[in-house]
């Protein structure tokens, strides 16, 4: 094991590339689990089928960013749909949602994975773009342009969903259900209504989540189960909620599983995220930038 | 006393079986629906009775199994004394991870276990002795007399474990263990405010459920000659493991039982019939269907018409 100065730091520089896009594909699930409180086991499924769905429109000829923006609005709608199902069967009964409405969304994962399996068998898929597979020299380093495309594209959702989130009257009421939701409700609002609204944004979150999964590397339909353990290590390590402690929980993450990956080896980078995560869980339960 | 005429009942039942049936495809499909048996009993202790969600069901099952497998290896150590490590070592692993974990509520908890598969299996990838990412083959020895065939004799080990964790399962339930438990799934604040030691509970529970999942892991080496870390460590007992008790019902510990044993018996009839994959989505379908349909499971379903 070599410790150079160099290597240690194009670790770092990929770190911060991979954090973004953790930061990004985590950013739906910060809003839905972190704000609303539901326990989204699936929201990694619906980002692999937001994946598969630029697949397909990447055969029509479409761009994979266009084709995530394009996928926004019908995952926001779905999102909507499936947000009113869970309030109907579980939050609206009250107690002992608990158990089931993780078993619920576990069971939802597993039907989105399978579907996708009998649909597009388990191989590996990828788009085509004209950035992709070429790549930047920075010095004597080179950085994948797909990587770059994809850090552009969190960079901007995570703007805009931290600015939409803090500025406009929806944003600042979806985190005021996030606080109290009685209280919104003495003030005339239907929490239901807001909380269906943020559910859907999430979910559109995740679509472009989605392209951007695909844009960075191929996707098979078991690729959820890695991503529930970064997603939920990115939220929980941010502070449930917290949409800039989301982009710096992304960043520690992205660094500390690539110099793991460049110092120790690919077997032992899968086993960072969720190291990470049961260290938060022990020590700080309530997250870097906890309320 | 009725239930240990059945517990004999079942017990005499599989030996006789095994002693009159020829064809050894039925022994190595029970086999797995009676291991579903045990995981998700022990899935329940937990799960069911203190309503903590373990997703962490393939890391103790592993651990017992490459307890096992490399005890085996070691010192060529005979199955019994396998699977006495196995359960031992998952216990550990039970107890360590409760201590750790058990003080966060809900979702916290589930994912922390998710965490744990994947770092048992990173570990396992990792360690050389064992194989390794490459996994491990094991040559089975002769079975053990009155046995003729040792996939026959692993078929009866694993009713007896099943008959076991059974019994742990009622009397935890039935005692004032699983009182406690209940509370604490009913309210943790009323009941830490009424004095039941939560947290040493949920540990205990944890500890058993996680020593029960390792003895049923224990003769996988065995069953399949072979062990490697990422069919092993595979989601899909924790899955299982999940989905029975909650199409069972998890208030009573026969739902466990009848959801295991109804969903193993469809999962291998569709595996066999149809797909691989079809088995995934036919336990997802009904996981969900349950979980909203029928919150109580079968039992509920069947307590609304027979009262016992």
């Amino acid at each position: 094991m070599v410790f150079s100065f160099e290597l240690l730091l194009e670790a770092v520089l990929f770190g911060v590339l991979l954090g973004c896009f953790y930061a990004a594909v985590s950013i739906g699930l910060s809003v839905s689990f972190g704000l609303l409180d539901v326990p989204h086991v699936a929201h990694p499924a619906i980002m692999v089928f937001g994946s598969y769905c630029t697949y397909l429109l990447g055969l029509y000829g479409l761009d994979p960013i266009v084709a995530g923006v394009v996928l926004m609005p019908p995952f926001f709608l779905l999102g909507m749909g499936v947000y009113r199902f869970y309030y109907e069967a579980f939050e609206k009964r009250g107690s002992e949602a608990g158990v089931r409405g993780i078993a619920f969304f576990f069971g939802m994962a597993l039907i989105i994975e399978v579907g996708l399996i009998l649909a597009f068998g388990v191989d590996q898929r990828t788009v085509e773009a004209a950035y992709i597979g070429k790549s930047l020299a920075v010095g004597e380093m080179r950085v994948p342009l797909r990587f770059l495309v994809a850090f552009a594209v969190a960079v901007v959702l995570m703007t805009a969903l931290t600015l939409y989130l803090s500025k406009t009257f929806t944003g600042r009421a979806i985190k005021a259900v996030a606080q109290d939701e009685a209280a919104l409700r003495l003030m005339g609002a239907n929490p239901v209504r807001i909380k269906q609204w943020a559910f859907g944004i999430a979910t559109s979150a995740a679509a472009l989540a989605g392209a951007m999964l695909i844009i960075v590397g191929p996707v098979e339909p078991g690729m959820d189960r890695v991503y529930i353990g970064r997603t939920f290590s990115v939220v929980v390590l941010a502070g449930l909620g917290s949409m800039t402690g989301t982009i710096a929980a992304g960043l520690i993450l992205g660094i500390s599983e690539s110099i793991v990956l460049m110092h120790f080896g690919a077997s032992w980078a899968p086993a960072v995220a969720f190291g990470l995560l049961l260290a938060v869980l022990g020590i700080r339960p309530q997250g870097l930038f906890g309320r | 006393m009725k239930f240990w005429i059945g517990a004999a009942a079942v017990l005499l039942a599989a030996a006789v079986a095994a002693a009159a049936l020829k064809n050894e495809y039925y022994f190595f499909a029970g086999y797995t629906v009676v291991m579903f048996v045990v995981l998700a009993t022990a899935w329940n202790i937990l799960g069911g009775y203190a309503g903590y969600v373990n997703f962490g069901t393939p890391a103790f099952f592993g651990l017992g199994a490459y307890a096992a497998a490399v005890l085996f290896k070691a010192t060529e150590a005979p199955l019994a004394l396998q699977i006495l490590a196995a359960t031992a070592m998952a216990g550990l692993l039970g107890f360590l991870a409760g201590l750790l974990t058990l003080r966060l509520r809900g979702i916290f908890f589930a994912i922390a276990t998710i965490a744990l598969v994947v770092i048992m299996e990173t570990l396992f990838i990792n360690w050389r002795y064992a194989g390794g990412a490459t996994g491990l083959q094991l040559l089975r020895p002769a079975p053990t007399p009155p046995f003729e065939s040792y996939i026959k004799m692993l078929f009866v080990v694993m009713v007896a474990l099943a008959v076991g964790a059974v019994a742990v399962a009622r009397y935890i339930e039935t005692s004032w263990v699983g009182r406690g438990l209940r509370a604490i799934r009913d309210s943790e604040e009323a009941a830490e405010c009424s004095g039941v030691p939560t947290l040493r509970l949920k540990v205990f529970a944890c500890t058993v459920s996680g020593a029960l999942m390792g003895a049923a892991g224990a003769t996988m080496p065995m069953y399949l000659s072979f062990i490697e870390p990422p069919s092993t460590f595979n989601l899909n007992y924790a899955i299982g493991a999940l989905a029975s008790p909650m199409i069972g019902g998890t208030a009573h510990w026969l739902g466990p039982v009848i959801g295991a044993l109804l969903l193993s018996s469809l999962q291998q009839v569709v595996t066999v019939t149809v797909s691989n994959e079809m088995n995934v989505l036919v336990v997802g379908v009904l996981l969900v269907v349950f979980v909203v349909a029928a919150p109580d499971g079968i039992l509920g379903l069947l307590r609304k018409w027979i009262r016992f």
